[in-house]
């Protein structure tokens, strides 16, 4: 049996790179809210002291000075967690950042339930449904370090605003070595006829291991990554349901309004099959760690390999 | 540029704006009468802007955080030569880019948008800081109304900018003391707003805001730390009958009103 893969906390590949590109680029900046130490910002801080604009707890401001920072011309990091970052200035990312087009990059830190037992004021499960709707702003969750450190390494060469998700929950790393985000592209992790498992985040590397389970019941599902939710990979989706004519997908975000909404608006109009979306649904999450929780809502990898069969049945019904 | 020239090229952006609330039959008269002296001294005086090269990077920022008064920032880079006086005329029509708030990414000039209110002075403070940290010597303005200044992510950006040391940075409050729905010691009163920025660590000047001579060298005043200027305003300033009612914050006047505002506007042009 092999050794269990080794787990990456994406905030560290997240500080990794901001930190080569902010020692290339004097216009780097990072903006943060108190939270030098959960958004890792200590080595930026001890290096580029005069980029670290630190507003204090104040949201609204910081989002507000991101936004300004650029207009001066510089190249601002504005890091906060996920939950205050999006639901406190919702309306700062809304009319400064996405309506404004202000190059700002937005790094939500701990998203989904990585906060775990601190409750559902400091999850971000609404994060996708919020931030989805802005025009101008692409939307993304890295699967792994390697993706997370590819995402901020081209978020960082992209003219305009954009969210980029984060956890602190360690992951494998899925992604080669070398690998190049694309913006709206999905990756082909695993190819199969019998079903599609679409995730991104915390969530990918739950679907290969439900893909394990399934295969070792002669079940051969396609695994995909779609880090960015928005714009939402079209033609991967399109291609997914007419191969394997199911798709089933999960997130650490609730049931309305993140990955599976907008992979089903694609179906729904381009191609529609028999769906199955997994996530919160709909509720505050009870007391437990991100990963309890994740089980807790049946997307261990034994449950999603259920979900799977169940929704394969609906295909042949 | 002199005051007398300011407080004619004023005359006829009010003028002008009159016109376009009466063609729109919309707008927020009120309050843009009461910030007009204060937008013509910054775009005809104070600001070093090159309407040409709108994205200049040394350019003077300026913000208009009471971004309902729209038209009287647009009748004013029009005709500072941001683009055509004769677009005015498109004020709120269909696909005009000039609508009821700033855009920044179609209109020359803008620099953020605004509408929701307390937005503008966060923004303001980034720009100031990023001057700072980049050694570039433009200043930056924003303008404020008085009841915006019951937002809260005011004072969290009012805070910001004196421990970021600002002394780049000049906040004007159009203090005409009427907020949408009644007078603001009626509703939420902040004022006086001189000590409590002055309690935040920011230099103070309380002027005549229709006074060229008092808001020139108060816009010029350069003191080491952030600076807010409180313009005592008239909400509805040049008109009679608009001055100092609640009424007139986004009220259009009828034909019969229009012609005693636009007689009144037009005395010594």
């Amino acid at each position: 049996m092999n050794a269990p893969a080794k787990l990456h906390d994406c905030r560290d590949a997240f500080v990794a790179v901001l930190e080569r590109l902010a020692a290339e680029n004097p216009r780097i900046a990072a903006v943060c809210n108190d939270s030098v130490g959960s958004s890792k910002l200590g080595g930026f801080k001890t290096k580029f002291p005069d980029r670290l604009v630190n507003v204090g707890i104040a949201e609204q401001a910081m989002v507000g000075v991101g936004a300004g920072l650029a207009n001066g011309g510089m190249l601002p990091f504005v890091c906060g967690a996920s939950c205050f970052l999006t639901g406190r200035s919702l309306e700062q990312v809304k009319a400064d950042i996405a309506y404004s087009n202000a190059n700002v990059k937005l790094i939500g830190i701990s998203s989904g339930m990585a906060y775990g037992e601190l409750g559902p004021t400091h999850h971000s499960i609404e994060d996708f449904a919020w931030m989805r709707v802005l025009p101008n702003l692409p939307v993304i969750a890295p699967c792994d370090s390697i993706e997370t450190a590819a995402a901020v390494e081209w978020a960082a060469t992209y003219d305009g605003p954009v969210f980029l998700r984060l956890s602190r929950v360690g992951v494998p790393d899925l992604l080669p070595v070398g690998h190049v985000f694309q913006p709206g592209k999905a990756n082909l992790l695993r190819d199969g006829d019998a079903v599609t498992l679409i995730a991104n985040g915390t969530l990918t590397h739950r679907m290969m291991k439900a893909a394990d389970l399934l295969a070792a019941e002669g079940i051969r599902a396609r695994v995909l990554n779609m880090a960015t939710v928005r714009p939402v990979d079209v033609e991967a989706v399109i291609a997914a349901a007419q191969d394997t004519g199911a798709i089933l997908t999960a997130e650490e975000h609730s049931t309305f309004g993140g990955l599976g909404s907008a992979i089903a608006e694609v179906v729904v109009a381009e191609a529609p099959v028999p769906m199955k979306i997994l996530g919160v649904p709909g509720v505050f999450a009870p007391t437990g760690s991100a990963e309890f929780l994740l089980d807790h809502f049946s997307m261990s990898p034994a449950a999603v390999a259920e979900a799977a069969k169940t929704l394969i049945a609906r295909k042949r019904a | 540029m002199q005051p007398n020239d300011l407080d004619r090229i004023a005359k006829q952006i009010r003028r002008r704006d009159l016109e376009a609330v009466f063609e729109a039959g919309a707008g927020h008269i009120g309050g843009e009468m009461s910030a007009i002296d204060i937008l013509t001294a910054l775009y005809f005086r104070v600001l070093r802007v090159w309407p040409d090269q709108p994205k200049h990077p040394e350019r003077d920022r300026f913000v208009l955080s009471k971004g309902h008064v729209a038209l009287a920032f647009y009748v004013t880079l029009a005709k500072r030569g941001f683009f055509p006086e004769d677009e005015i005329k498109t004020f709120l029509k269909p696909l005009s880019r000039l609508n009821g708030h700033p855009n920044c990414t179609k209109v020359p000039g803008v620099e953020t948008n605004t509408g929701p209110l307390g937005h503008g002075l966060p923004v303001a403070v980034g720009m100031a800081k990023a001057a700072k940290i980049m050694g570039a010597d433009y200043h930056t303005y924003v303008l404020t109304g008085d009841g915006e200044m019951q937002e809260g992510s005011n004072w969290e950006a009012i805070a910001c900018a004196a421990q970021f040391g600002l002394d780049n940075l000049t906040l004007i409050i159009d203090h005409n003391r009427f907020q949408q729905g009644a007078a603001l010691k009626d509703t939420n009163n902040l004022a006086p707003f001189g000590s409590k920025l002055a309690a935040f660590g920011w230099d103070v000047t309380e002027i005549d805001g229709h006074d060229m001579t008092q808001i020139v060298p108060a816009l010029e005043k350069r003191t080491g730390r952030p600076h807010c200027v409180v313009a005592h305003t008239n909400k509805g300033q040049g008109i009679s009958f608009m001055q100092d009612t609640v009424d007139w914050h986004h009220k259009v006047p009828n034909a019969e009103q229009y012609k005693i505002a636009l007689a009144e506007l037009s005395e010594s042009l």
